[in-house]
């Protein structure tokens, strides 16, 4: 160990400016960031903005960039850091306060994906549904998501080229998947996919991948069947034909 | 500071805190035809509900065919130790199965038996595996259902990251709250016609919790102060398994579900020791009866070398453990280096659940103001003196619905607008806006640390008459000098987590003082009330409720009568229950 004290930088201000502060907080075994920044806020600046709750990386609120990477700060420990790290908000999201920012417009896009809806026949069946575990086991990775946003922080169509208007992003991308391969889901979301939420602006970086504190395989199991659905629609020749026929 | 400016709103239904309860209270009001309003402290989906783990307890014998209402009743009432309301105890085991339908109705996935209908588990003192889950993550799993269901229902509109400082009366009725905005300090004013709690517990009022920060008992404190009824206050769940080590994580919860999928608990010198705590049920025993037994190990020397017993899952295969415990597998090895699969974690007791809080009618959630509604974890009955593992996510799901209804049905018998007069609210907007006015006074944090210290070392899993004394002592010295607290710095009002703290505070405070007056007047053992002083059970209090009340004179407790258990449930509740069908037997 060695280390008794850690250099903790964080961003102090709002959205008008701010600058990075640093504090030194005694380090405790086991410490993560979290940890850290509460202690500045208990003891050293008080009116230190954080958005966090269960400490236990299960609701996702915790999201920021330490060091320069997205990540949650109560599933990263001190002690991956050395001497001194800096934490910032995530800056895709326009910055509230210090590390809290405004993510209401991921709640705005999750609003605009039609939910979950059943055949007539099941939703009139007075029967329990039976489901295959094989079937769930597919969408389960999906509904691990716990909304921290970090998919969103460090997609480059977002973070980089502000294109919100064209692109819903990695964590709506993961709901779609999730409701559209759902056993018992019936709507087709394709249409959406293709014109407003764009799955089409993803270019398969897998940076989202890569950032995913619940490992879902963000490209690979949920982006790039999404795209292949969309094809398989609109680019099928086939399909287009019989399109062109029935005259829709 | 009087006649600050707000906004101001009005709606039918006021829903106070968005986790399971307040979610489906919402959906549940909103279908009665109701105009909704949800205010809730965090970012819609952070809530609480999110960390449930195990499961959800419902009867469908999708497992054991001979599980039942009477058999999920049985197990509540005696997992209670027969203090619950056997009104809430019986509709909710009679209802809990349609509610887990349902859910699956609005697109929740569980995991599957092989017939393809919804798995359960076994889990603590539940006599048949009734607990419907989806690996260890169930609480997500509801929540996530619950908000997609709820942003697509009409006529409800929530507001996030909005906190409730105080609620507004009419003639003793409640019509209304005042809050304040988390992001730019600014003041609402909702004008309802039913006002609903569902603000869930108060297990930061300890150091050592599974809960998050917002956990302050907001709920019993705001009905309290207009004048409504708590009760069972001294009912505290240690959850017996929260991580131990290193410190950074000390408390965190590890699921029952490893025990209900074959953990086994051990000394530091290998002995299983639940076998001389319940030989029946051993590590599957009720939550109350195995805090103590690790807590005993513990005190005797028995304990590992961070003070905890070990949590051993080792003998089932890596695979099996990363499919069914794969939040636990992750959650040890990032944040203790440990990887379950192949070593025993360490755990010992956190505070987990508020059996007590706000006193409600069975059937409605009504509290004793007319207008005042209450479901979920912050109102109080069905789960007596303890709580069993799976049966708070049904209850939210029972009591929420049951509870969204009336008030939808409240509000629709009480067309006329109700708005609380002019200098009611200028009072509570002082009271909230007090602390912005003293930047050089005492720190909020360290008086919430010293409460969290108080309540830790004065009512602990074994408690005394000299103890829970000091504490209230303590806790009314500490009520004092949060009357006169700071921000611990900067006044701004813009996310001023010190100004927040200091409100937070005022809730903690009255859950606090409720905890050890009930504690002081339940002169016996019971659930997760134990007392060395009075190490038994009274039979005599086994139907008395510890009511809790503003008066006066400040806090007042009364010991009340319970409604008697009828003659043909009593006999349900004795009754033993086959565990198999013959078929499967043979």
């Amino acid at each position: 160990m060695g280390v008794t004290t850690v250099e903790v930088s964080v961003f102090r201000g709002d959205r008008t400016g701010g600058e990075m502060v640093t504090y030194p907080v005694p380090v405790r075994e086991g410490m993560v960031v979290l940890d850290a920044v509460l202690w500045i806020q208990a003891n050293m600046a008080p009116d230190l903005a954080v958005r966090w709750n269960c400490k236990a990386a299960k609701c996702g609120s915790c999201s920021a960039e330490i060091d320069g990477f997205p990540r949650l700060m109560c599933k990263s420990p001190v002690d991956e850091y050395g001497a001194a790290l800096s934490v910032r908000p995530m800056r895709t999201f326009p910055v509230i306060r210090d590390l809290v920012t405004d993510v209401s417009w991921n709640y705005e896009v999750n609003r605009r994906i039609p939910p979950f809806t059943p055949s007539e026949a099941d939703a009139l069946d007075p029967e329990p549904w039976r489901m295959r575990q094989e079937d769930v086991d597919r969408v389960i990775e999906f509904r691990k998501c716990i909304e921290c946003f970090l998919c969103q922080d460090v997609c480059h169509v977002l973070r980089d080229h502000d294109r919100e208007d064209a692109f819903a992003g990695p964590r709506s991308m993961i709901r779609f998947a999730g409701l559209e391969m759902h056993p018992k889901d019936t709507l087709d979301r394709r249409p959406l996919l293709r014109g407003q939420a764009g799955v089409g602006m993803c270019n398969v970086t897998k940076c989202c991948t890569e950032v995913c504190p619940e490992h879902i395989h963000i490209t690979d199991n949920a982006i790039i069947p999404l795209k292949e659905r969309v094809a398989d629609l609109y680019f099928d020749p086939l399909r287009w034909a019989a399109r062109k026929l029935r005259g829709r | 500071m009087a006649g600050s400016a707000y906004d101001t709103v009005e709606t039918d239904v006021l829903v106070i805190g968005a986790g399971g309860a307040g979610m489906r209270a919402a959906i549940a009001a909103a279908g009665s035809g109701a105009r909704v309003l949800v205010l809730c402290k965090s970012l819609l989906g952070k809530a609480h509900t999110v960390m449930a783990e195990g499961g959800m307890a419902a009867a469908l014998a999708n497992v054991a065919h001979l599980d039942s209402w009477e058999a999920h009743f049985a197990d509540t009432m005696k997992g209670g130790k027969l203090l619950n309301s056997w009104r809430m105890a019986l509709i909710h085991a009679r209802e809990a199965p349609e509610r887990v339908l349902e859910l699956e109705r609005w697109g929740a996935v569980f995991d599957r038996t092989s017939s393809g209908l919804i798995h359960q588990r076994p889990f603590g003192a539940h006599t048949y595996p009734r607990l419907a889950h989806i690996g260890d993550r169930t609480g997500l799993e509801l929540i996530r259902s619950l908000q997609d269901r709820l942003v697509h229902t009409g006529g409800v509109e929530v507001l996030m990251e909005t906190t409730v400082a105080s609620l507004l009366t009419r003639e003793d009725r409640a019509v209304g709250a005042l809050a304040y905005r988390r992001a730019d300090g600014g003041l609402l004013v909702c004008s309802a016609r039913a006002v609903l709690l569902a603000t869930g517990g108060a297990g930061r009022i300890y150091r050592i919790t599974s809960n998050s920060w917002e956990c302050t008992g907001d709920g019993p404190a705001l009905a309290y102060e207009i004048g409504a009824e708590l009760q069972d206050c001294e009912m505290v769940q240690f959850h017996p398994t929260g991580m131990v080590w290193p410190p950074g994580v000390r408390g965190i919860l590890v699921t029952e579900g490893v025990r209900g999928e074959g953990g086994v608990l051990r000394n530091k010198d290998g002995e299983r020791f639940m076998e001389r705590y319940d030989h029946e049920r051993m590590e599957l025993s009720s939550r109350d009866i195995v805090a103590r037994a690790i807590n005993a190990e513990v005190t005797a020397g028995r304990g590992t070398p961070h003070g905890g017993a070990y949590l051993d899952i080792t003998h089932r295969s890596a695979d099996y453990i990363r499919g069914k415990l794969p939040s636990m597998y992750e959650q040890f090895l990032k944040l203790a280096h440990v990887d379950i699969t192949r070593e025993p974690m360490e755990v010992a007791p956190t505070i987990h659940y508020f059996m007590g809080g706000v006193r409600v009618d069975a059937e409605t959630g009504a509290t004793s103001v007319p207008g005042l509604f209450a479901a979920g974890e912050v109102a109080s009955g069905l789960h007596g003196a303890n709580r069993l593992g799976g049966n708070s996510l049904s209850d939210l799901l029972v009591f929420g619905k049951r509870a969204g209804e009336a008030a939808a049905a409240f509000s629709s018998d009480h067309p006329e607008p109700a708005a609380a007069d002019r200098v009611q609210v200028d009072l509570a907007i002082d009271l909230l806006q007090d602390p912005l006015t003293r930047p050089h006074g005492e720190s909020p944090y360290r008086l919430q640390g010293e409460l969290q210290d108080t309540c830790t070392r004065y009512a602990p899993i074994i408690r005394d008459e000299q103890g829970l004394r000091e504490g209230l002592e303590k806790v009314l010295d500490l009520r004092e000098r949060a009357e006169r607290c700071g921000t611990g710095g900067p006044t701004g009002r813009a996310f001023n987590p010190g100004w927040h703290t200091a409100h937070d505070l005022r809730s903690m405070l009255v859950n606090a003082e409720a905890l050890f007056r009930c504690a002081l007047a339940r002169k016996e053992s019971r659930g997760a009330h134990a007392r060395s002083d009075y190490p038994r059970q009274d039979p005599r209090l086994g139907q008395v409720n510890m009511v809790v009340r503003r008066s006066e004179g400040g806090m007042a407790v009364r010991a009340v009568e319970s409604e008697p258990v009828p003659y043909d449930l009593t006999e349900i509740i004795s009754q033993s229950f086959q565990k198999y069908t013959p078929e499967e037997l043979s």
